[in-house]
Order: C-alpha cells, then structure tokens, then sequence
C-alpha cells in the first residue's frame, strides 16, 4: 500500500517510490465547493516546498496551491482541464494535480499521516 | 481554510435552521449567513429548475409613515430618481438612492403597499443604517422613518415557487412581477412581493422574527423547495445581469454608465427634481466615459473582480467588477466598465488573470434570460 502524507494546509502528497503525486485532501476540496478550474503548473517547473504551483478555482473563489514538498514537477493531471470536478469527486485519486520527483525526501517525515491528519481536520 | 470566526456576528432568526441544514456560515455585511449548504452549483442549478429558499433577512426594510401616499410620494420624489406618484397600490419599482454628483449610494426598491396608503423601501444590508440616515436627514421632519429590525426577508425563487406558494395562498397567483399584496401562509401574517434576485420568477416574503423559522419550515417541507444560500445568489444574479452594490456600483458610479439608467424615471430625467438630479443631466447631455458591459470568456479560467481589461497595446482600459463561473452556461461570465467607444456588443475584449491574457466578448445582458412573470395567464 502507498503511503500517503498531509501538509497543515490540506494538500497530500502520496508517495510512489521517488515520486510524489500531490493534490488536495477530501477535506479540502469539501472546503472549497464546486471546482471549475485548476490552473496547472508546466513540466520542468523546479519547486520548493511552499512555492505556489496551482490555482483551484471554485465558483465562488479562487486558492493557491502551495507545493507541500521540493522536486521538479514531472507530470501535470491533465484530465483537469477538462473535468476539474475531478478533485470533488475524486481527491485523492483520479483528481491528483502533479507529480514530483522529489528533491528532499525528508520533508515528507514532518508531514501528518492519515490518523494524525483524521485528528487534525476532526 | 479556517473555519469563519461567526460568534461575533449578528443572527438572523433562521440561523439555527441554517446550521441544521448543514448551512456554511460566513460574515456577509456583519451577518452570520450560509455561504452554501451542500453545494453552491446544485443550489443554483435547483434554482433555476425548481424552487430555492433564501434567508435574506439582513436586508434594510425601511417604513415610511407620516402622510397620505400622495404627500410621501411628492416628498419621495424630492430624494429618490424613480417615478413614485405613478405607482399603483401593489406595485414596486427599483430605483437608486444618488448623491450630488449622482453617484450611487444604494440600490433598493419602493414599493406602495398594497392598502394604497403604506410606502416601503427595501436597501441592502450592508447600506441601511447609512441610507436610513440619509432619508431621515433630509426628510426627518416631514415624514417618519422606521428601520424595522422585527421582520425578517424570506426569498423562495425558482419557476415552481408560485405552485408551491399556491399551496397556502391565491395571493401567488394573483401578482405579476413586481406586484405585492398582504397574504396569510398557514396562518402566519405576511407580505408577499413578486420580486427577486436570480433572474427566475419568485417571492420575497416579508413576515415578523417570531413567525420567521416557522414559515421557512413550512415552505421548505415541500417538495419542489431546497435551501439556498449566498454563493448561488451571486452566481445567479450575475446570470440575470443584475449589480451588486459595492462591486458593480459605488459612489463614484452613476446610473448612466452603470447601464442602469432605468431606475431613473423617464419624465424625471427631464423634470429633474431628485438629488443628483443636475448631474444626471450633465451626463445623459454630454454621454457617458466608461458603460458596465456583460462579458463571456473564451477558457474555463474565472475572471474575477478587479481583474484589468487591457487594449491591444497592453494598456489599461478598464475592469472587472464581478467575476464568477456561470453554473448554467459552463463559462467564465463578468461584468466589466471600458470606454464608451469599445464597450459594443460583439466587441472583444482581453482581461488579465495572474499575468496571462483571457479573451472574451461583449455580449447582451443578461447571459441567462430572465423568466420573470409579467402577465396572469
């Protein structure tokens, strides 16, 4: 089973190897409403952890997406530009936003795990 | 993400039916109100099919007392820009509160009460006290004004409003748009007028605080009727090409170049009379700078308010002052303010979102048509 991590500002990076794939918590998107937009970053963006890297658009707001790990993006979920409803209906799965190779594995350690995260967000 | 500090916020008497339809409370105009309950798309979209409950009891119901209707009307008339003298008993009619120099202060709707004789006035929440002031100032000793804090303003909008109202009243049958008379609902005093602001055929029901979560009860237990909140108001009266005061309107704005220029009344351009009169003049004379146009963009990216429209050289020429994502159209949708000369329907237009160009057009408002009853069958 893949492990998957938590920021304090509700986005999950779930780790496949060396590889992140980063979207935003169940929680989160219930938080946010109805998405009609996600503003993807570009393949080769080099990030480090806090810089903005997306734009979740609601109807009613738009929010950044600050990365919560460091690496360079390696693929971008494109099935968003069409059907961003996607991170509603499916979160933590088929409405991933990005995948990093990351550059700092360690930084997932101060993230939270699924039950710390259930505490947080309760 | 954190949760709105509420306590501290004034409470309609439907809050508590709020938080137990799983309402999302949020400041709006120091009011604790529902931003959304479920979904603020579903709650658009049953809007425009069937039939919504919105509490918007945080808007300004303001009395005015003191006269015959002719005298008020004639006094009336001395501040705000509408024809008042013509209204039938029933009838309502939108106008604006304007200063000097014609800006606008508020938006609202005066209506004669049905009994031939009462005037009220309906301002936005976050206005009241201000235009409450204002019409005392300058009227305080000819007539009387009440700012009445005991009733509340229940909206139920949608096409399947009126058969559901139709359950408890022949008064929803009765009215046309903009028409409202006194009514009973399962026994509950009430003033029911055929107004709204969605864009669909609806009722706004004034009834007294103690009688308030009882009659939303009521209402709501049918089967057509689901609670609205906030969110899906704005998207739908951005739909209906409606302005929202403080965005779409302000002080620095005139009725003219807010395309609004029917809250004025016809007779009253000319005859003048009203405060701001002179200046309405002045502009309907030499024409307007800058007009509030609709726009539809191109990509599914919102282009929201205070985003800046630029010319093809990249230069400033106007803004947007409401944004959002039409649920019922599936794009982009704003209004915007561009110089006279661009601001044509058809025209295109390029608006700047986090540095990247939008393209959209002007087009006739408003984006969704209006399905307001105008005649009895």
């Amino acid at each position: 089973m893949s492990k998957t991590k938590y920021s304090t500002d509700h986005e999950y990076v779930r780790l496949e190897g060396e590889v992140g794939m980063v979207g935003i918590s169940i929680y989160a998107q219930e938080q946010l409403g109805d998405i009609v937009y996600v503003e993807l970053p570009n393949v080769g963006v080099k990030l480090s952890k806090g810089d903005e890297v997306a734009v979740i658009e609601s109807v009613k707001a738009a929010s950044e997406l600050y990365s919560p790990v460091s690496g360079e993006v390696i693929e971008v979920n494109e099935a968003l530009n069409d059907d961003p409803a996607l991170v509603n209906t499916d979160a933590q799965g088929n409405g991933w936003i990005y995948k990093v190779a990351l550059s700092n594995i360690s930084e997932l350690d101060e993230m939270m795990d699924d039950a710390a995260y259930t505490d947080f967000t309760s | 993400m954190a949760k709105p500090e509420i306590e501290n916020l004034k409470k309609t008497v439907l809050y508590d039916l709020h938080i137990a339809n799983g309402g999302r409370m949020v400041d709006f105009c120091g009011y604790a109100l529902p931003i959304q309950y479920s979904s603020l798309v579903k709650e658009h979209i049953h809007t425009r099919n069937s039939s919504s409950l919105f509490d918007v009891s945080h808007m300004g119901q303001i009395f005015v007392n003191g006269a015959d209707f002719e005298a008020k009307a004639k006094l009336l008339e001395t501040l705000f820009p509408a024809d008042i003298l013509s209204l039938k008993s029933g009838e309502m009619r939108y106008s604006v509160l304007l200063n000097e120099k014609a800006g606008i202060i508020d938006d609202l709707i005066i209506t004669r009460a049905e009994n031939g004789n009462d005037v009220f006035i309906v301002v936005n929440g976050a206005t009241k006290e201000n235009d409450f002031a204002i019409m005392k100032n300058m009227l305080g000793d000819k007539l009387e004004f009440t700012l009445n804090e005991d009733l509340s303003l229940i909206a139920l909008q949608g096409p399947k409003s009126a058969d559901v109202l139709a359950r408890y009243t022949s008064i929803a049958n009765e009215l046309i748009f903009m028409q409202s008379g006194a009514a009973v609902i399962a026994g509950i005093n009430v003033y029911v007028s055929r107004s709204g602001y969605t864009g669909e055929d609806g009722f706004e029901i004034s009834v007294s605080n103690d009688q308030a979560s009882k009659l939303a009860k009521i209402l709501s237990d049918n089967d057509e009727v689901e609670f609205a909140g906030l969110g899906a108001r704005d998207s739908l009266r951005l739909e209906a090409g409606l302005c929202l005061y403080g965005h779409d309107m302000n002080e620095e704005i005139d009725p003219i170049t807010a395309s609004i220029i029917f809250a004025i009344g016809k007779q009253r351009r000319i005859d003048g009379g009203f405060v701001g009169a002179k200046a309405v003049q002045d502009i309907i004379a030499n024409g307007v700078e800058q007009k509030r146009v609709g726009i539809i963009f191109n990509t599914r990216m919102p282009v929201r308010e205070g985003a800046q429209l630029i010319d093809e050289l990249g230069n400033n020429i106007g803004i947007i002052t409401s944004g959002s994502f039409s649920p019922t159209l599936e794009k982009p949708i704003a209004f915007g303010y561009l110089p006279k000369d661009i601001a044509k329907i058809g025209n295109s237009v390029c608006a700047i979102v986090r540095g990247k160009q939008v393209f959209g057009s002007i087009v006739k408002m408003p984006f969704v048509k209006q399905n307001y009853k105008r005649s009895i069958n």
